[in-house]
């Protein structure tokens, strides 16, 4: 049976992300407006962009508290770089958060402009060879509770963390070429938890 | 596929990160907060926009460093600027003060105009404008990581960004249709690397993200653009040369998002007050997209 994934398109690598997914046998669609949330949909994907532009879509087009009520309730959700700070309980530079529903605190543009984007290959607890990690003007996770586990950790900080069924990253698997988290997120978090 | 570095790799990514948005001309600090909260995922800092540009006449030049960095100070997002075409000097200057991404730009005056900024030999990441394969992969074998349509810019007229993103999309589609051994010749006429023909041949797109350019002024161009098969959108003059900026900027955010929807463009074509007046793209002398080819 085929997994229906939910891909946030409102601005950013929603594309990519789509792709990852339907090569590893989901079934995706985009989510746009509020009728795409009567799509059958087992998880969500927040994907990279610009988090200022999805907090206001997501509030404008009424995605945002269905959304923000879905996730409290269980449904997985995968993040990547701006997607981990619309989860973010707390950003370390704005008093404004959007869902709220990691318990983290996030530092925005933490490594500064483009000239410090950068890459690197690294251990993701669950994953047996290291995965590529393009870390681009990339926020950090400079804070979270003991609930949280953290699957990765890049320098000093956490890259990836894991919160019940919130996957959060702050570098880009969907860009690299290379699915495994991709499939980490639909077999030992998706699946799992699948009511049918 | 030819090898590019990591950083090229990065710089790419950047760009795809900015699909499905809108960046937008600001000429202020102030402009770039009223475009950031409007739901710009980028802003273009510039010191006049495109038709004032136009109607001051004279050498157009990079803007002032100093006024490039109170816009880097009071915004989160990414910040662009624009550089001369073959200017690399000032491309190096803005890539001392850290921009995200230089715009080598037919709208500012060209300083040469035989060659581009070798592009390749920068960290920071380029987008150039392009009238159709042949030029978008000539830059991008420059060095560029993003392409624009050309347009002619500060007219508020859309005819040119529509003609060059039909012509990339039609010459696309023909690329992909010829045998392998029919590439030779198709990359000679093009005057392109064979390497870059191969990878649009292979995946019926660009290596790079595409976005339009020239003459945006309203949601519907914007839409218009999308389905054309931009991957997001350049408001340069449009917006703070009409009669609501703030409306009119969260307007065509939204209608890039929601491109097809037209219940919804309609909502977002209502009550936007008045439009940049425009100039028709025939009636001007100064042709901006024929500067760099």
């Amino acid at each position: 049976m085929k997994l229906h994934i939910a891909v946030l398109a409102l601005q950013g690598a929603f594309a990519e992300h789509r792709k990852m997914l339907e090569n590893s046998g989901a079934d995706v669609f985009e989510l746009r407006c509020r009728k795409d949330l009567d799509k059958k949909c087992d998880a969500l994907v927040l994907p990279g962009g610009e988090s200022t532009v999805q907090g206001k879509l997501l509030r404008e087009l009424g995605l945002f508290e269905p959304l923000k009520q879905r996730i409290g309730n269980g449904l997985p959700v995968m993040a990547t770089c701006a997607g981990v700070i619309l989860l973010a309980e707390k950003l370390e530079d704005d008093p404004a958060t959007h869902f709220g529903t990691l318990p983290i605190t996030v530092r925005r543009n933490a490594y500064g402009r483009q000239l410090a984007s950068f890459y690197t290959d690294g251990h993701f607890s669950g994953i047996d060879a290291p995965v590529p990690m393009p870390f681009i003007r990339a926020p950090q996770i400079v804070g979270y509770n003991d609930k949280t586990e953290v699957l990765a950790t890049v320098g000093n900080s956490p890259a990836a963390v894991r919160f019940h069924r919130q996957l959060a990253m702050t570098f880009h698997p969907e860009i690299t070429g290379n699915p495994s988290i991709h499939r980490y997120f639909l077999e030992k978090i998706v699946l799992p938890g699948r009511k049918n | 596929m030819p090898e590019i570095t990591r950083q090229q790799e990065l710089n790419r990514n950047l760009a795809a990160m900015l699909k499905g948005g809108v960046i937008m001309d600001v000429t202020t600090p102030e402009q770039a907060v009223i475009a950031e909260q409007a739901g710009a995922c980028a802003v273009m800092a510039l010191e006049r926009i495109p038709a004032d540009i136009r109607a001051a006449g004279g050498v157009s030049r990079m803007s002032d460093p100093a006024m490039i960095r109170t816009i880097q100070q009071a915004v989160t997002i990414p910040v662009m600027a624009k550089c001369r075409i073959g200017h690399f000097a000032e491309a190096q200057i803005l890539e001392a003060v850290e921009i995200d991404y230089i715009d080598e730009s037919e709208v500012l005056s060209p300083a040469d105009d035989t060659y581009h900024i070798d592009k390749n030999k920068f960290k920071v990441p380029f987008v150039c404008g392009a009238r159709d394969l042949g030029e978008a992969l000539r830059r991008i074998a420059e060095g560029a990581s993003m392409i624009r349509t050309k347009g002619e810019p500060g007219t508020g007229d859309i005819i040119q960004a529509v003609r060059h993103m039909r012509k990339m999309n039609a010459e696309i589609r023909r690329i992909v249709s010829l045998s392998g051994d029919e590439l030779y010749e198709a990359a000679k006429n093009l005057q392109v690397p064979l390497e870059l023909l191969q990878s649009v041949h292979d995946n019926g797109k660009l290596p790079v993200v595409n976005f339009a350019a020239g003459g945006i002024a309203t949601p519907a161009d914007a839409a218009l653009m999308m389905q054309l098969g931009a991957e997001g959108v350049f408001v340069g003059s449009g917006i703070f040369k009409s009669g609501d900026p703030v409306k009119r900027a969260s307007a065509i955010v939204k209608a890039v998002t929601n491109y097809t929807d037209a219940a919804m463009l309609a909502e977002l074509s209502s009550d936007l007050g008045e439009a940049m007046v425009g100039i028709n793209a025939d009636e001007i002398a100064l042709i901006m997209e024929e500067r760099g080819k």
